[in-house]
């Protein structure tokens, strides 16, 4: 990373770190969510942008993680911040799992098989025979945890700041796989399938490794999610969560860590912008956003921002060099 | 008398990589005139700026009138025809079908059956597998099918790119001698891109040499045939 | 015996509307090798579209062509305002280009709509005319499905548009050389598919009622179908659209009822493309390295 990238990067930080401080518990509460899909589209991106494998399902881990921490607190007293692994380890495996058999199918195939993931959950949690685990159609409700060791912040303020360390634990972690022999054997995947296999990479393990690492992330995101809104049900974790997740991905940028961070704004932000402009029809107005940010930004607000940058420093040296 | 085809200046790129570097070159109504030159010399670059194919600037005239920047679409209907590197052939369609498309723009039914029929008799082989998916056809059939399909057009003008290619020489032969056939009864005009400059110039009246971008020799293709560089770098002897 | 004979015709109707789905997303990937995931939301559109003339007095069948006419037109306007610009665009910018599509619709419609359940009219009798296994819609919708393949088959195989249609979707650069508008093509290909679509959302609104949601479930077992069929084959998409209502309606009666129909539906479909990558009919692709 070079001097400029670090020093974006840590006034950004530092920015993130006043927010709780200077906005209303509600705005924390809605960036402690950004947060959250941050994570996920991370995961999402990791495998659609870096790996090319298409997910229409992650809206299924994101359940999963949501479920496996609402389970161990509510019938299991386990605390908060222990289901955060709990809910990374279930993930990675059923990821993996998900992975290996998947592995056959390409595009579309994929897509399918994804898409009948995220529809096939909500249904299984809501199946009377597993109720007394999934709290069925009601779902199970959670307790907002207080900041510990009696720090001076309100329960909205400690779950940001929690949020946020997993967030730059998990977005450093990334940065150091994709960097590494896993990420690059991912992307010659996903750009020269059959080279990359000829040259000795093991494609079937790190397309269910990417597999199962981005379904970590999104059930981690899921777990965090599921604490900060204190509450579970099958209705919440429909097909519209994994729509939701592309979009952003797409948005954000593929292919791109700060893509996660654009992604998530958007799509925690975009829709109550759209709900205020129209409250007869909120998505039409959220479609229509769409819509522009595609034809105007078609490689993502990512990809945009890149091209920015380039172009000013291109004119920059020129400026430079002129006598 | 005014040439069919007049180019003057022609530059092109893909994207920002320039390959031709000012093309000028003329062609008479009636004649055969063939692009020689090496791989990566821009002669297909040179077919698909005159069909519309690639960004141009320069001129392009067509009988007197300009048709460089218009849409592959509508030079066709000016009346060239283009036979593509790779033929270009409907694998899915049968053969028969592959040829009506040829005649896609043109509005005269019946001169249009004519025209099949006249095909046919130049490659009676294509009749033998009308009802044939094209794409189980040989190379060689490919190719008589993309020169045909051209022929549907009953074009003023016609563009091969590279037609020996991958073909055995025997079949590029019979191919050609259809083409000096075709030439002479139908009067129309050809202009052929070539690597096999020997049976290209035996093909042709005229040549003109292509070198990364630029035309570095014309003449007659007994004077080209003639000259010493080309003969060492490009016939071989 | 009885009542499997019902569930396999109610099945075969369903699936006739599955299958003109998948007929409409198979026409449209042929073309542009995409998914169409707002044709289920374009049909629906289409179907409201039809309820107005209907509520305003026109009768059943004139309303029905009136219709087809405008879902075309539809689907051609779609391809060239909001199709056209992102051409060129990445693959997933497209499939964001068409979820903007299906919400923009969705929301369009119960906004003008509102999302009161309305009841769709069949133009077929309520005595059962065809034996007294299916109802008289449920055969009529068989044959409407039935009667529109037929015609599409004989456009595409028979005339020089669908010839120079089917030329534009195989190979554009080619098309383009022998003077066919491949834009212009593509426009017709969405407005074919749109009006078929229309004609399904036509057939199941009196099955399941008018809603904005109504084409969620369809659309997705229309994606199914056309898989299994194989994603390049329009006839494999109409054996498909068929196979999957059978046993979609099997699966809910005998085996596990409707709450999870769907979710083992789609599992035992994907257990096929894993089997068979290219589904039933699909080309089996070979790519030169």
């Amino acid at each position: 990373m070079s001097r400029r990238q670090m020093i974006v990067v840590a006034l950004v930080l530092l920015a993130a770190c006043m927010l709780p401080f200077v906005v209303s518990n509600y705005r924390t509460f809605q960036f402690t969510l950004a947060l959250v899909y941050a994570i996920a589209l991370l995961g999402l991106n990791m495998l659609t942008g870096y790996n090319g494998q298409i997910s229409l399902g992650h809206g299924a881990f994101y359940a999963i993680g949501a479920y496996t921490a609402a389970i161990l607190m509510d019938q299991y007293g386990v605390p908060y911040w222990a289901t955060i692994p709990a809910a990374a380890v279930v993930c990675l495996i059923a990821g993996f799992l998900f992975g290996l058999p998947a592995l056959r199918l390409e595009g579309l195939y994929l897509a399918l098989a994804t898409f009948a993931l995220a529809v096939s959950l909500p249904a299984l949690l809501k199946y009377h025979h597993l109720e007394q685990w999934t709290g069925g159609v009601q779902g199970i409700v959670l307790l907002k945890p207080d900041a510990p060791f009696g720090l001076p912040l309100n329960p909205d303020q400690w779950l940001y700041f929690f949020t946020l360390a997993i967030t730059v634990l998990m977005f450093v972690l990334a940065w150091n796989i994709l960097r590494g022999r896993m990420g690059h054997a991912m992307v010659a995947i996903r750009d020269q399938h059959i080279a990359a296999e000829a040259m000795g990479i093991h494609t079937a393990m790190v397309k269910s490794m990417t597999f199962g690492i981005s379904a970590m992330y999104t059930g981690i995101a899921g777990a965090l999610g599921a604490i900060a809104i204190q509450f579970v049900a099958p209705d919440s974790f429909n097909i519209f969560v994994s729509i939701m997740l592309l979009v952003g991905v797409v948005i954000g940028g593929l292919a791109s860590i700060s893509g996660a961070i654009y992604g998530a704004l958007f799509i925690q932000f975009v829709p109550n912008i759209a709900d205020a402009i129209s409250k007869a029809a909120p998505w039409a107005i959220f479609g229509i956003f769409l819509l522009g940010f595609v034809y105007v930004m078609p490689m993502g607000i990512a990809g945009a921002v890149r091209m920015a940058v380039a172009r000013l420093t291109r004119k920059a040296q020129n400026q430079a060099a002129k006598p | 008398m005014a040439a069919l085809l007049q180019v003057s200046g022609l530059h092109a790129s893909y994207g920002l990589t320039r390959v031709l570097h000012g093309i000028d070159f003329a062609m008479d109504e009636g004649t055969i005139t063939t692009l020689l030159g090496a791989n990566g010399a821009g002669k297909t670059t040179t077919l698909r700026a005159l069909c519309g194919m690639v960004k141009t600037q320069g001129q392009v005239r067509f009988s007197g009138e300009r048709i460089d920047g218009k849409a592959p679409e509508d030079i066709v209907r000016k009346g060239i025809a283009h036979v593509p590197d790779g033929r270009g052939t409907f694998v899915n369609l049968t053969t028969e079908e592959n040829l009506r498309l040829g005649a896609y723009t043109r509005r005269d039914r019946g001169a249009v059956e004519a025209d099949l029929e006249r095909v046919y008799g130049y490659f009676p082989r294509l009749k033998e597998r009308h009802t044939q998916q094209a794409g189980t056809l040989s190379g060689g059939e490919q190719q008589m099918l993309a020169v045909s399909r051209a022929l549907m057009l009953r074009p003023r003008l016609m563009l091969l790119d590279e037609p020996s290619f991958g073909l055995a020489p025997l079949i590029v032969r019979e191919l050609f001698e259809i083409l000096r056939t075709v030439n002479a009864k139908e009067k129309v005009s050809m202009l052929v891109v070539e690597q096999n400059a020997a049976m290209a110039l035996e093909l042709a009246d005229h040549a003109y040499l292509i070198e990364t971008g630029r035309v570095v020799l014309s003449g007659t293709t007994g004077e080209i045939k003639s000259n010493d560089a080309v003969r060492r770098s490009y016939l071989g002897y | 015996m009885q009542e499997l004979l019902h569930q396999v015709l109610a099945g075969l109707a369903t699936g006739g509307i599955y299958a003109s789905l998948a007929l409409a997303l198979v026409m449209i990937y042929q073309a542009t090798h995409l998914v169409n995931f707002a044709q289920g939301e374009m049909a629906m559109f289409a179907t409201y579209l039809a309820w107005s003339l209907i509520n305003a007095g026109m009768p059943y069948w004139p309303a029905f062509l009136l219709t087809v006419v405008l879902a075309f037109v539809l689907g051609v306007v779609i391809e060239r305002v909001i199709i056209r610009p992102v051409e060129n665009a990445p693959v997933l910018a497209v499939v964001v280009v068409f979820i903007a599509l299906l919400v923009i619709l969705n929301s369009v419609t119960g906004w003008i709509y509102s999302y009161t359940i309305k009841s769709f009219p069949s133009p077929f009798p309520a005595e059962p005319i065809f034996g007294q296994y299916v109802t008289s819609h449920q055969g009529g919708a068989i044959g409407v499905t039935l009667v529109v393949l037929l015609l599409l088959f004989l456009f595409f195989r028979y005339t020089p548009l669908g010839l120079a249609m089917r030329a534009a979707a195989q190979n554009p650069d080619s098309a383009r050389l022998v003077g066919i508008r491949v834009g212009w093509m593509l426009a017709l290909g969405w407005g074919l598919a749109a009006a078929v679509g229309g004609v399904a959302g036509m057939m199941v609104a009196p099955i399941v009622f008018l809603d904005p949601n109504m084409m969620g479930g369809v659309l997705l077992y229309a994606f199914a179908a056309a898989l299994v069929g194989g994603i390049d084959n329009p006839a494999g998409a109409v054996f498909g659209g068929f196979l999957v209502g059978v046993l979609e309606n099997l699966l809910g009666a005998f085996v596990i009822g409707n709450e999870l129909k769907l979710a083992v539906a789609l599992v035992l479909i994907i257990g096929v493309l894993v089997v068979k990558p290219s589904g039933f009919f699909g080309k089996v692709l070979v790519t030169r390295v």
